[in-house]
């Protein structure tokens, strides 16, 4: 319990496609966060940037840049970049330096402005990096992956499209009462299954979209938090674990996987140790969870998370989804926020997006997508190239 | 193949044997570790501090693990035909490596084609080509009976 930290506060710009300056989204999170928090500019002791590739050079030191932007005054910075993961190691290092003694109180925030269309490798000719390779041998875009893994699902779990299709639904629901979220309607089975095939299984209306957006959290020792608030929402775990060699599920942007020859397999596939990581931080499991995030940049890769998270045996998320148990009112909810569904891909903030809608709900916060009594939430996520993403918070 | 000059799209990953290719992969002489693409500096067995590497010709065939297509061109630096032909992309176990390898399936085969467990067979294709190459990468390619 002594490594636990306080969640002081949050704020968020929307998603969308504002075609703005992604600092600009970053100041209008953090107003928010430190508003929500009741400290001021001056009280932050620390600054944790989750970086942009796209953004130039401000995007790469996102930390300083949001430091700069919000008037310099010497305190410490750091900028980090892990892909969909950048927003859980920025909380991890604010943590760091928390428990660290060096600061009280310190602000995680990542902001994206996005380009139309499918995600591209950085430009230039780069025959040495696995992620432009894939794209110039293969054509692999992001969806590829998705649908190896949705198609793999059909076959060995017995998924449909339309449970996929269920997945959507049930996320455009939860999102129509998100202020936050880019895309509020609703959606059926069947404009699901008339969209058009971009990587088959998958349909354009399955996959997520990329958004601009901004997330920021305020971060306090207890100490702190204890003179300025009662009962705050705690983080009571961060995992920011590698897969464990060798490596047996195919991942973006890789041509093949680990071999298995010479060790025989992990202990656990990688995306169940980035769970696993975070529950044993925690002294928690599945069954203490009254909420989740996860990250659906596919429907079908919802599923895949729900297994993952230990929600449900291997081979039962469609059996889960479809009697309700992970819509809000069903016994474990899952993507109360509307998913990425609803927001969009805004990759520094994602991760960090995931966190301020579990504090909205265990501090019952969140209107009319609330959980009802939830105390303890997890965020799930993972971040090219082996970084884990999985942070519990609990009141 | 016309008269250009056939040249692998990406060096040292496969041979160019028009009957019989292979991709080329590395094997570390300590714990016999299989790479593709080749690792040849350090063996990324948590156990093993290799640093020799034999180089293989991985194995043949193998079972289709999954498998997609790609309905929409993709972004640069994909070399794209005009107008844009979709193809479709497996991931294949080899059994005796227990890895599994991405590659497209060669031009003509459809998803609906395509089932998970299939065998498949190593052949190489035209990836792109300019005036006086054809740039040659693998596919996939069921096999026949």
């Amino acid at each position: 319990m002594s490594n636990e930290i306080a969640v002081l506060g949050v704020g968020m710009h929307p998603w969308g496609k504002w075609g703005r300056n992604f600092v600009e989204y970053g100041i209008e999170a953090t107003q928010a966060a430190l508003a929500d928090a009741g400290v001021g500019w001056r009280d932050v002791g620390f600054v944790a940037g989750a970086d942009t590739i796209r953004n130039g050079y401000p995007g790469f030191i996102a930390g300083a840049t949001f430091a700069q932007a919000l008037g310099w005054k010497g305190n410490r910075v750091s900028s980090c970049y892990a892909a969909c993961a950048s927003g859980a190691q920025a909380l991890n290092i604010a943590r760091a330096q928390i428990l660290s003694g060096q600061t009280d109180v310190a602000l995680v925030v990542g902001a994206d402005t996005t380009p139309k269309g499918f995600f591209a490798p950085v430009g230039g000719d780069r025959p040495d990096d696995p992620d432009w390779l894939r794209f110039r041998l293969l054509g692999a875009t992001n969806p590829t992956y998705f649908a190896l893994y949705a198609r793999r699902r059909m076959d060995v779990y017995g998924a449909t499209v339309e449970d996929f299709a269920r997945v959507k639904v049930k996320n455009a629901r939860h999102g129509l009462a998100n202020p936050n979220a880019r895309y509020r309607k609703e959606v059926t089975v069947e404009e699901i299954m008339a969209s058009p095939v971009v990587a088959s299984p998958l349909r354009l209306l399955d996959i997520c979209a990329t958004s601009d957006g901004a997330a920021a959290v305020v971060l306090s020792s207890m100490e702190y938090a204890r003179r300025h608030t009662t009962e705050p929402v705690r983080i009571a775990a961060i995992s920011t674990v590698t897969p464990t060699y060798p490596q047996t599920v195919i991942e973006m942007p890789n041509f093949s996987t680990d071999s298995a020859v010479a060790t025989g397999l992990p202990d656990r596939p990688f995306r169940d140790a980035i769970a696993h990581a975070a529950y044993e931080e925690a002294g928690l499991g599945p069954d203490d969870l009254h909420l989740a995030e996860v990250y659906d940049l596919s429907t079908a890769l919802e599923l895949d998370w729900y297994e993952n998270l230990g929600l449900c045996k291997e081979g039962e998320a469609e059996k889960l989804l479809r009697d309700g148990d992970t819509t809000v009112g069903g016994r474990i909810p899952v993507n109360p926020s509307g998913g990425l569904a609803c927001f969009g891909e805004a990759i520094p903030a994602q991760a960090i997006a995931q966190v301020c809608e579990l504090t909205w709900h265990l501090r019952g916060e969140a209107g009319d997508r609330q959980v009802e009594g939830a105390r303890v939430g997890i965020t799930i996520n993972q971040g090219l190239f082996g970084h884990g993403s999985s942070v519990i918070v609990r009141r | 193949m016309g008269t250009k000059t056939p040249v692998p799209a990406i060096d040292g990953w496969f041979t160019m044997d028009a009957e019989r290719p292979a991709l080329l992969g590395t094997r570390c002489t300590g714990c016999g570790s299989y790479f593709f693409p080749r690792e040849t500096f350090f063996c990324r067995n948590p156990d093993c501090t290799g640093r020799t590497f034999e180089e293989v010709e991985l194995s043949r065939r193998g079972i289709v693990w999954s498998y997609t297509n790609n309905c929409y061109q993709p972004p640069a630096p994909y070399v794209s035909p005009d107008p844009f032909v979709p193809y479709t992309i497996a991931a294949v176990e080899l059994p005796a490596e227990q890895m599994v390898v991405l590659g497209q399936m060669v031009p003509g085969v459809d998803v609906d084609d395509l089932a998970v467990g299939q065998e498949v067979e190593l052949v190489l294709s035209t990836l792109f080509e300019d005036d006086e190459h054809e740039y040659l990468v693998w596919n996939w390619k069921p096999v026949e009976g």
